[in-house]
């Protein structure tokens, strides 16, 4: 996935965008990252900023939800159900063979930026157990063959 | 005349393939010349079955499943010629599985065209907000309280209560709140109604909002559902367009209108608080009750906030009156119950029934046990924060307190099904992780029990004074379940304790000392 670089002028409109809307931190967190693909360290002041509220409000909520990035992720990001569901239909073997092929543990970027490995709890995919997300694509009934194929994929 | 193909847009048939079986039956179609419609529908929930492929037929849609892509061109043939196929399931409402359910909220799922609102008419929708327009809120007040429904997320508190406490509320402003952010693991109910009839949570959130006075509501979506946010928003943007949202809906004096707004990965968002805190662009830290939502809830103002599946179960109730719905179930549980059944199970997915179905039916009649082939050991009912079930309570009916007897909940209606390889100890450590990683941190109780919960489950696997260990293992949880302030510390217990109880043999060998502690 590509994303822009980071641009003052950019994010201070994406931050204009949405300001107006009630309640609108994480709407903007979103926002951002969904352009930068990451939440860069100088928009937090320009967000208090635009919302009258403190740094340390701004950069709690930053803080506090797991999807919110402080770094852009790798070119692919591949993320693995880890709940129950998927437990109990083998994900643990699978998982633990996506981060030997990647030699990298969950929550972690390979060491040439290409695949960032994560765990998700819960796709909502439990009747399709195990499944995982490569790049916002779903995928279901995972096995052997099809986290290799995934891996590589991500790998490419 | 076109052959009109109906194929899932629900995200477990993409994730399983749907959207390549369009792109093969679209191939295909145009190799034979014969002209297609494909309409997306949600799925009908039999997941084993998905992409689970239908066309219309005199008779009836006929069904084909799981079609792979491979599949595509014999399928696209047997269609044509209504001639037989290995994979033809017959006529998709004649399914046995699907027949033997009583489908009230999940009627239109899977049936319909979720993104148009002439679909959703056409099969009844809207006619519950129709006659809501009709009456005075007190009498639709009467009629949600008569029909005995219970809050569907989990906490099974009555509906009608939470809505006339609203209703009775003086202020400025009323919120509806929709709280999709279905984050227990074993559970899709929320995802499957969003993503296969969002139509029906947008009417049940109108009718609410005409009931106590709102003319604003939030749907929170949790960001791991893309497919339903993007169904969600489509309704909207539709059923605006047609006058159901807005102002003057369906031609009335009342104005409503709904905004989708997405979580960020927060499991403790599921909790109603914690969602208002979100919704309001904070941390999502649970807040303390009183006050209750219905008086301070979004904004401090007074708010309605239910889970997806109750606000889906209001067009029902309105529409058919409240006996028609109170006239299921059992004891207090009146209606019916979308039950999940996942995880390591043959015959996975959504099966709407009346409460009183007994757990081992559900687990071996309907789900026809593992798919591994393997026994079933234990099942996990209402998600991270439920109980885990031996064979041996098989025979506890699903019905809210049938089950709290037995130290366990319903909760959202989720069934996770283990096998024989399941190591229970390992299962109750990851209750207590999860709830360290997702604890909101401003109660101790949940903050530093569940860490403390994981450090000393790890000594009991170890070996290290596994008798001792348990006790403060027992120790912890008691001060988790009535010290903490929400669901989240308060229910972690469930799961530990129902495993350590059930399946103490997963816990290196039983002291005496332990057994006279029971």
């Amino acid at each position: 996935m590509t994303y822009e670089p980071w641009d003052e002028a950019r994010g201070a409109e994406i931050i204009a965008e949405h300001a107006g809307l009630e309640g609108a931190t994480l709407v903007i967190l979103h926002a951002l990252q969904e352009v930068f693909g990451y939440v860069p360290e100088p928009a937090i002041p320009m967000v208090a900023q635009a919302l009258s509220l403190s740094r340390a409000e701004v950069h709690g909520v930053f803080t506090f939800y797991h999807d919110f990035r402080k770094q852009p992720a790798g070119r692919h990001v591949l993320k693995l159900c880890r709940a129950e569901a998927c437990q109990a239909a083998g994900g643990d073997a699978l998982a633990a063979r996506a981060e030997a092929r990647l030699g990298v543990s969950l929550g972690s970027t390979t060491a040439d930026e290409r695949v960032t490995l994560e765990p998700i709890y819960c796709l909502g995919l439990c009747a399709t157990a195990p499944s995982a997300m490569l790049d916002g694509r779903l995928v279901g009934r995972l096995d052997a063959a099809r986290i290799d194929a995934l891996v590589a994929e991500a790998q490419r | 005349m076109k052959m009109r193909i109906f194929v899932p847009r629900d995200a477990g048939a993409i994730a399983v393939g749907a959207d390549d079986v369009v792109a093969a039956l679209e191939q295909v179609a145009e190799q034979r010349g014969l002209p297609i419609e494909i309409i997306r529908t949600g799925s009908r929930g039999l997941y084993w079955l998905e992409p689970m492929v239908e066309v219309a037929t005199v008779k009836g849609r006929v069904a084909y499943g799981p079609v792979s892509p491979a599949d595509v061109a014999s399928v696209f043939d047997a269609m044509a010629s209504n001639g037989s196929h290995a994979l033809r399931l017959g006529v998709a409402d004649e399914i046995p599985w699907l027949k033997r359910q009583t489908r009230l909220t999940f009627a239109r799922c899977g049936v319909i065209d979720p993104r148009s609102v002439e679909s959703y008419r056409a099969h009844g929708g809207y006619k519950g907000l129709e006659r809501a327009l009709t009456l005075t809120p007190d009498q639709i007040l009467a009629d949600v309280t008569t029909s005995g429904l219970r809050g569907r997320g989990g906490a099974g508190f009555p509906t009608g209560i939470k809505w006339k406490t609203v209703a009775q509320a003086g202020a400025d402003r009323k919120y509806i709140v929709c709280n999709a952010d279905e984050g227990d693991s074993g559970t899709f109910a929320d995802r499957m109604i969003m993503e296969g009839d969002p139509f029906v949570v947008i009417e049940g959130m109108t009718i609410a909002g005409i009931t106590v006075g709102a003319s604003k509501g939030y749907i929170y979506i949790r960001s791991e559902y893309p497919h339903a946010v993007a169904a969600m928003n489509a309704a909207i943007a539709a059923a605006r367009k047609a006058g159901f949202l807005g102002n003057r809906i369906g031609g009335s004096a009342h104005g409503f209108d709904l905004e989708v707004r997405v979580g960020a990965g927060a499991y403790v968002c599921g909790e109603e608080t914690s969602l208002l805190e979100s919704l309001e662009g904070r941390r999502g830290t649970v807040r303390a009750k009183p006050p209750l939502p219905a008086h301070k809830g979004l904004f401090g103002r007074p708010s309605v906030i239910n889970n997806v599946l109750s606000f889906a179960a209001i067009p029902f109730i309105l529409d058919n009156g409240a006996k028609a719905y109170a006239d299921f179930g059992m004891g207090r549980s009146r209606g019916t119950m979308p039950i999940q059944l996942a995880g390591n199970i043959k015959h996975g997915g959504l099966f709407e029934t009346a409460f009183g179905v007994t757990l081992g039916d559900l687990v071996y009649d309907i789900g026809g046990g593992t798919f591994t082939g393997r026994p079933v050991r234990a099942v996990q009912v209402g998600g991270p924060l439920g109980a885990y079930f031996p064979r041996a309570l098989f025979d506890t009916p699903f019905d809210y307190e049938a089950f709290a007897a037995r130290d366990g909940l319903i909760g959202h209606g989720g069934i996770v099904v283990f096998d024989d390889s399941v190591d229970m100890a390992k299962q109750a450590r990851f209750a207590m992780e999860f709830c360290a990683v997702e604890s909101c941190g401003k109660c101790t109780p949940c903050r530093i029990g569940s860490t403390r919960g994981v450090e000393t489950i790890n000594k009991i696997i170890n070996g290290e004074r596994v008798a001792e260990n348990l006790a403060v293992v027992e120790d912890l949880c008691n001060t988790m379940k009535f010290g903490s302030l929400c669901a989240l510390g308060g229910f972690t217990p469930y799961p530990v304790m129902s495993a350590l109880k059930h399946f103490r043999e997963d816990f290196g060998p039983a002291p005496a000392t332990l057994q006279a502690a029971e």
